[in-house]
């Protein structure tokens, strides 16, 4: 069966290491906080200028001051440092941070991804997207792996326009997890129930399938 | 004799010498850290055909969302726009120009104007509808492209305190693109919500020296929050 939500958050949190720094995007991404497991410890980098944010405020905690890149009100988490934009980006684009999880349109089998605009439809901006696919040194795209009507988003070539090329190097869908590399998919798992067919079908651009692919473990 | 002392007691002479045409080079992420009353005299000036550089442009009835009710923009440089369905529909009716920018880009144009670097190589936006007609070089086998930085004729800033030197201290995440705007404008105005004596601020934590600084006034605050999200 197809993954919740959280259940995709959940196996990306599997992907995190003590002592990462790790920028999460909006949506299933930040739900990746709520999963990091007990033994390591993380800290997450908000690109408008917060390193380590703490859980949402209590009521009484409140401060219009203190907000994530979502424009959500947060708390610091301790020993976390507050900075300015250049500097913040100083260290999405130097390489400084560990991984990157973000949502996406469309992956090709290039490590291309399409996230921030559908012509004549959503006309919003990058925001900080573009930045943290060029200087992250992981990204990890998260998405549902066929749209509602049934198309593929993991293409041979991404139709909308691109957010960053050669970048994306693994994908967690609600079916499976996948490496891109040397111009391809590669299956690494499944979610439970789910058959390496049903897969395949889903999957318009090159996918290779390396004899028995295990189920994910949570 | 002034000497150093930056600060104006009136808005009106906070934003004197604003005209059509001038390039206004915003601090603040969405609401937060933003000089409202410094917006709202430009509003009030009427001042037309503005380019604004700033990462968002406000809601449709609060921030620089305000100065689109009559069509003071003609263009607007910014990362993200997604707040503001009045920005939307004069965009689709092509009466606004807008830039989209990725938001380190942005905030680099915006050092690197005020430090005067005319221009940088950046990966950011390499292959994507950003680069297009910009200089593409490589660098260690990797592509960059070539972008220029932005100075403004004025740059308005929100910060916590300052004297009256003009030395700026921010607060918490309000502080995001506010040091960087103040170093881009010809005129920077800084909107505060509290005004010391020199020598009360520590030196060594200040955030913005007073010499990017030409203006200090002190304003209100409503402070409105886009997303209240809390825990309990």
């Amino acid at each position: 069966m197809a993954l919740s939500r959280e259940q995709v958050a959940m196996r990306v949190a599997q992907e995190l290491q003590d002592g990462y720094y790790v920028n999460l995007g909006i949506g299933i991404p930040t739900l990746v906080a709520n999963y990091v497991p007990d033994d390591i410890e993380v800290m997450l980098q908000s690109e408008n200028g917060l390193l380590g944010m703490g859980p949402y405020p209590t009521k009484a905690e409140l401060d219009a001051d203190m907000i994530n890149a979502g424009k959500e009100t947060v708390t610091a988490a301790t020993g976390a440092a507050i900075f300015n934009s250049a500097d913040s980006f100083a260290m999405i684009r130097g390489g400084h941070v560990d991984l990157t999880v973000l949502g996406a349109f469309e992956v090709d089998q290039n490590g291309n991804i399409a996230s921030w605009m559908i012509p004549k439809k959503l006309i919003k901006g990058m925001g900080g997207a573009m930045d943290l696919v060029a200087g992250a040194k992981n990204i990890i795209v998260t998405m549902t792996h066929a749209s509602k009507h049934g198309d593929s988003k993991l293409l041979e070539a991404c139709s909308l326009p691109l957010t960053g090329v050669n970048c994306v190097k693994k994908i967690v869908t609600d079916l499976a997890v996948l490496e891109v590399k040397d111009g391809a998919f590669h299956l690494l798992e499944r979610a439970p129930g789910v058959s390496v067919d049903e897969i395949i079908s889903k999957t318009a651009g090159k996918l290779l399938v390396d004899g028995e692919v295990p189920e994910m473990v949570f | 004799m002034a000497g150093f002392d930056k600060v104006v007691s009136s808005y009106e002479a906070a934003m004197e010498g604003l005209k059509d045409g001038d390039t206004i080079i915003a601090g603040g992420f969405g609401l937060c850290g933003i000089p409202e009353g410094l917006i709202k005299q430009i509003k009030h000036m009427q001042t037309k055909n503005l380019t604004v550089v700033s990462n968002n442009c406000g809601v449709d009835d609060f921030g620089l969302g305000i100065l689109l009710q009559d069509k003071q923009i003609k263009k607007v440089v910014a990362s993200y726009v997604g707040e503001n369905a009045l920005f939307e529909q004069q965009l689709l009716s092509g009466e606004i120009d807008v830039e989209l920018t990725p938001q380190g880009t942005l905030a680099e144009k915006m050092r690197a104007g005020g430090a005067g670097i005319p221009a940088f190589y950046t990966a950011t936006g390499y292959g994507t509808p950003v680069a297009e007609g910009k200089d593409v070089k490589e660098f260690n086998g990797r592509p960059y492209i070539l972008e220029e930085s932005i100075t403004g004729e004025f740059a308005i800033v929100k910060a916590w305190k300052a004297d009256r030197f003009g030395n700026l201290v921010f607060r918490h995440t309000a502080m995001n693109f506010n040091p960087m705007a103040a170093t881009a404008g010809k005129i920077t105005v800084a909107e505060v919500e509290e005004i010391v004596e020199p020598g009360e601020l520590e030196p060594s934590q200040i955030h913005t020296p007073g010499i990017f600084v030409n203006r200090v006034i002190k304003g209100s605050f409503e402070k409105r929050i886009e997303r209240v999200t809390t825990r309990d």
